[in-house]
């Protein structure tokens, strides 16, 4: 690991002072993956400002809303009772992530700015325009049974691993960040960019621009859940996740919102899918309609192909559990 | 093994088989087989108390004044040349010491191979940064030491190296194109034919013939490979984490040009060895930095390096064809294949050794070939060969049980062989029909429905399977033991043997206090020091057995040499070896109560402070002689999501068949920490290996999925306690077999349940959607 100085903010304005837009230095939440691309030297900050101390808030909006700290700790997210009651999607899909002890020191804002777990992109002697614009990528041909079948470019083909974002963009999540030129809001939605030809900008965030906390408007109904397909029982990333809520009435779906994790080059909006349930009858054959629409443009590659059905499955399987229509 | 040194062995083989059990040493049966008190008793690991208080010093942690630190850098290409290496920068980093590549490495000799002597530890025969030559991807190119492990790893780093690629092989359908027969498989014929098996199958009223994909495993012990090393004159000290120390250290001193007795390797605690912790590169590269430094070094492997540098179970690609008669015995039996190999090394993946042992047939074919690739040299890990040999095998059994229409475990019971099917030797003890019988009966085998995909939960499938687990029994020439006991009836027990967390200190103390008829807190086991008569390697689970002949054998020495201490003022007096036992602390008559001394008195009254008494054990004739194996049923349920393909394991039953089981709590860990192995090797472990450059892709425990806790079910284990009367304390082998027979057991419930018949490992969930 190239040597770097630590410094701990106080309040976001001294964080902001202390990182500055020069690309030397980074903001350091609990350094679960941050700490990793430095020592597999993918990551090199000459500086590491922590950001630990700043608000870890969970509170209550007078609209029934949230609003998160961005250093609260994956844990104390998914243990917060508001959370558990109002978001339940929220608290499974964080408490599908990583480990207990990955959690603890995990924050959310880090969790939202976490990179991609593609072999390639980990691997100093492989190629990524990920790390090298321009470079190549050798998951394209390589071992890509993890990787997107959607959002993906011929440039760049890593999933963003989050399975807290999965449920965050389901349940319209809006980050509030502080920089130079202020304070502003996005849409978590459109946060993270798609690769196109530039995947080594992964987010629309500027330089030294400070995640400070993440907003929730009221959920659409406390019926919401994640559901994570993994290869080992805990501590595995998503092979496919879905994060849903639905909102059922008189055997028809009013309203629904559906994320899909481990399939996309970003916390992927089933934007579709919602669309197509929209009105419909609560039955399995519009959920698999809904499926397919979302997975229309969907494309596998030699080790990924079978996301595509899985993907559609598991989005099948959870809505008929929320709906409480058997399979 | 050269085919004349084979033509020897198998005429030796003979003539042992043809000479009565009672001409050979160490034949006979073993009095403490019947012995019930200590043995068997589930006694607590005695070095359990230092671990848990971090008070045991492994490798890594030896204190040592003046330690440099090593960081390694490792090649990007399979094949090809340095062409120029550029250590200015990190000769110029902070802290850095020295920077050793080809270039001012000391000149060493190429370790020996494993297996080429008793005495040969080397797990590759290449020579060790010697010149500018690449032949793997992850090659140690440059070692740094500096005064912190953080520096010497930044330094690394910063390292540039061009090379020249050159062609290289690693793809194994390409190198299995010339797939070539080894001219042995550990000692063991490459090919075996009895009878003609291809004419047995085309006549056979039922076949079964399919072909069986293993991938490559990594080593993941815990403890990562470490050795703290310094040179104290012409006396090299390696503090290591080591399962085999005396080969080690006489290895070490031929690539040194030493005697082996200037070098001493110490290695009383190893975090999992698994046949991992042998001689790799890193033992041989810290010695040489820490000569040429002049100071001792600290090399301790990162989790990346591990992969790297240290071998692991390597692909196969076996074909099993069984052809039954219509009674369900078989008319042939054929297993051949190929395993990935390099020119290199010495580890074939003996995959066709169950199918040598298991099950009577007219016509048995086994054959097995490498295939050659420029790749890390594969190595022995937990049952080579059997653990992956026993998946395809027993899959095969499986199958055609289906085929036949009748239970998989009557199938066995049909085929159960009277003799060795292959060397026609009797069965030392073999006792595979009760364990499965009594396995079937715990694991509630009657409630499994023989028809797929008819039993289910929710969303999901449940299914039953079983499989034959197996392991021979070895023992390895050589191991020496020293028996030390003292005038207050303390015994000290010696031998340069290995405790990786079998519990091998512990059992052998239960054994000597039985022996000796102490109790267990006068006796300790001194182990894991080239200092100490010299033991044999801790593989092949061997190692139980060979210390126990070695101790039995300084046992019969040292009763003579009671007897002749005691003189003639003892109640022994004029009794010869052969009348006396040990018993309550001393030697008694045997049968006469009444004619005892203590140790203790014997010793006072011959103003002796101790006896010491030094044996090696007999040659392992036992394995000649029978046909000697270890053996379970493995149960699995397991339950397949018929939504995701998702297969998690429910229920696990080991039935073990060992022999004498010698410490029921350290054996069961045995077992189970063998079947969760097994699990990762049915269900998540797979090492990425990038057939375009050589490189392994996942060399990080997030990415290799080892089984984590919510992966592994709770496990039953069972055992008969038969005793093997042809071993030392009647136990066999048992750290090894648990692994055996596990990934059929679990693809053959996963069939059960799903209806899915899956011949390659790991079976992920996109192979059952
Ligand atoms: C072995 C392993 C398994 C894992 N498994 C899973 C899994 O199954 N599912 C899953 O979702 N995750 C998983 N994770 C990832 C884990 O969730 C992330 O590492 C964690 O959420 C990152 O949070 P952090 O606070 O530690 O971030 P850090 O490592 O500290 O930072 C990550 C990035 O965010 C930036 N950053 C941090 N805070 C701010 C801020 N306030 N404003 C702007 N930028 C900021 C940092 O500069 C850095 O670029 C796993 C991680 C590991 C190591």
């Amino acid at each position: 690991m190239k040597p770097f100085t630590y410094e701990r903010a106080r309040d976001p304005n001294e964080a902001l002072r202390l990182v500055g837009t020069d690309g030397g230095a980074k903001y350091l939440g609990g350094g679960t993956n941050l700490v990793d691309l430095m020592r597999e030297r993918i990551e090199a900050p000459e500086r590491l400002v922590d950001v630990t101390r700043l608000s870890t808030e969970i509170e209550g909006k007078p609209d029934g809303g949230l609003v998160i700290g961005a250093a609260a700790t994956n844990t104390a997210l998914a243990a917060h009772r508001a959370i558990r009651e109002q978001y339940p999607m929220l608290a499974r899909a964080v408490l599908a992530g990583a480990s207990a002890q990955i959690r603890n020191m995990a924050t959310v804002g880090g969790n939202v700015l976490q990179r991609t777990r593609c072999i390639y992109f980990y691997d100093e002697a492989s190629r990524c325009n990920k790390r090298e614009p321009g470079a190549g990528c050798d998951a394209l041909d390589g071992f890509n049974r993890m990787h997107a079948i959607l959002g993906a470019s011929s440039a760049c083909i890593a999933t963003h691993p989050s399975d807290m974002c999965v449920a965050l963009v389901a349940l319209d999540a809006v980050v509030h960040t502080l920089g130079v030129e202020g304070e502003r809001s996005i849409p978590l939605v459109d946060l993270h960019r798609l690769p196109a030809g530039r995947p080594d900008i992964e987010t629309e965030l500027k330089p030294g621009e400070l995640i400070t906390k993440i907003e929730l408007p009221p959920p659409l109904t406390k019926r919401s859940t994640y559901r994570k397909v993994r290869d080992r029982a805990s501590y595995a990333f998503a092979l496919v996740s879905v994060a849903a809520e639905v909102d059922v009435t008189n055997g028809k779906v009013r309203d629904a919102r559906l994320a899909l994790g481990g399939v996309a080059t970003k916390p992927w909006r089933a934007w579709k899918a919602e669309e197509a349930l929209r009105g419909q009858a609560a039955t399995e054959p519009s959920f698999r309609a809904a499926a397919e629409a979302e997975l229309v443009e969907a494309a596998g590659l030699r080790h990924n192909e079978f996301k595509i059905e899985l993907a559609k499955r598991t989005l099948v399987a959870v809505l008929c559990e929320l709906a409480g229509v058997a399979t | 093994m050269s085919a004349l040194k084979d033509t020897a062995k198998s005429a030796m083989q003979t003539a042992v088989r043809l000479t009565p059990d009672k001409w050979l040493p160490g034949a006979t049966s073993d009095p403490l087989m019947h012995k019930h008190g200590l043995l068997g008793a589930p006694v607590s690991r005695v070095d359990g108390a230092l671990k848990v208080q971090g008070k045991a010093r492994f490798a890594a942690e030896v204190a040592m004044e003046g330690l440099a630190y090593a960081g390694l850098v490792h090649s990007t290409i399979a094949r090809g040349r340095i062409a120029a290496i550029d250590t200015g920068a990190a000769e110029a980093a902070p802290g850095v010491g020295l920077v050793m590549t080809y270039k001012n490495a000391p000149r060493m000799k190429a370790p020996a191979l494993f297996g080429t002597s008793p005495s040969a530890a080397g797990a590759s025969s290449l020579p060790i940064m010697q010149d500018a030559s690449i032949h793997w991807n992850g090659q140690t190119v440059a070692v740094v030491l500096a005064e912190t492990q953080e520096q010497a790893d930044y330094a690394a780093s910063l390292i540039e190296i061009r090379y020249e690629v050159e062609p290289a092989v690693t793809s194994f359908e390409m190198a299995k194109g010339r797939a070539r027969r080894p001219e042995s498989i550990l000692g063991e014929p490459a090919e075996l034919e009895i009878g003609d098996a291809k004419a047995g199958l085309a006549g056979a009223a039922t076949v079964v013939d399919h072909i069986y994909r293993t991938p490559r495993y990594n080593h993941n012990a815990i403890e990562l490979h470490a050795a703290t090393i310094v040179w104290e004159g012409d006396q090299l000290i390696i503090h290591d984490a080591s399962q085999l120390v005396n080969a080690t250290a006489s290895t070490v001193a031929g690539v040194f040009g030493l005697k082996d007795h200037q070098v001493r390797v110490i290695s009383p605690y190893v975090g999992g060895g698994f046949g991992g912790k042998c001689l790799w590169d890193h033992q041989i590269l810290g010695a040489a930095a820490a000569k040429l430094a002049g100071r001792p070094v600290r090399i301790v492997l990162s989790r990346e390096s591990v992969f790297r540098l240290v071998g692991g179970r390597t692909t196969t690609e076996q074909r099993v064809a069984l052809g039954a008669n219509a009674d369900g015995t078989l008319a042939a039996l054929i297993h051949t294949g190929v395993a990935a190999m390099t020119t290199h090394n010495a580890c074939p993946e003996q995959f066709t050794f169950p199918a040598r042992h298991l099950y009577a047939a007219q016509n048995i074919h086994v054959a097995q070939e490498v295939a050659d690739l420029d790749m890390l040299a594969n190595t022995f890990m937990r049952a080579p060969g059997e653990s992956v040999g026993t998946f395809a095998l027993e899959s095969a059994m499986d199958e055609l049980a289906e085929a036949l229409k009748i239970d998989p475990i009557e199938l066995r019971r049909r085929i159960e062989p009277e003799k060795d099917p292959t060397s026609g030797t009797r069965f030392s003890s073999r006792n595979i029909v009760e364990a499965y019988a009594r396995g079937a009966e715990h694991f509630g085998w009657s409630r499994r429905n023989p028809v797929p995909r008819s039993q289910r939960d929710g969303e999901w499938l449940i299914g039953m399977g079983c499989a034959t687990a197996t392991y021979p029994y070895y023992r390895f020439p050589g191991a020496t033991a020293r028996i030390t006991l003292n005038a207050d009836g303390q015994a000290i027990v010696a031998m340069a043997s290995h405790e990786m967390g079998m519990g091998t200190a512990t059992t052998q103390a239960q054994a000597a206090a039985e022996r000796l008829a102490l109790p267990l807190e006068n006796v300790s086991f001194e182990y894991g020091d080239t200092a100490l008569p010299p033991g044999t390697v801790a593989g092949g689970s061997s190692q139980t057995a060979s210390i126990g002949a070695a101790v039995i054998a300084a046992f019969e020495e040292l009763v003579p040499a009671l007897l002749q201490l005691a003189g003639n003022d003892s109640p022994l007096a004029g009794l010869k070896a052969s009348e006396v036992e040990a018993r309550d602390g001393g030697l008694g008559k045997i049968d006469d109560p009444q004619s005892h001394e203590s140790y203790a008195s014997i010793l006072s009254r011959a103003g002796r402070k101790e006896v010491v008494a030094e044996a090696k054990a007999p040659m392992p004739l036992e394995m000649q002689k029978y046909s000697m194996h270890s053996y379970a049923a493995q149960f699995c349920e397991v339950r397949v999501n018929a939504v995701t393909g998702e297969a998690r394991v429910s229920r696990f039953l080991g039935s073990f068949d060992c022999g004498r089981i010698l410490n029921s709590k350290t054996a069961a860990s045995q077992f189970k920490g063998g079947i969760i192995m097994g699990l990762g090797l049915a269900l998540t472990e797979e090492t990425l290996f990038d057939e375009r450059s050589g490189r392994i892709m996942n060399p990080s425990l997030a990415e290799y999925h080892v089984p984590v806790h919510l992966d592994v079910p709770a496990i039953d284990i069972i055992w008969t306690d038969i005793p093997d009367p042809h071993s030392p304390m009647g136990a066999r082998g048992i750290g090894e077999i648990g692994i055996t027979g596990v990934g059929a057991a679990v693809a053959n419930a996963i069939y059960n349940a799903t209806g899915k018949r899956i011949r390659e490992l790991p079976i992920t969930l996109d192979k059952l959607l």
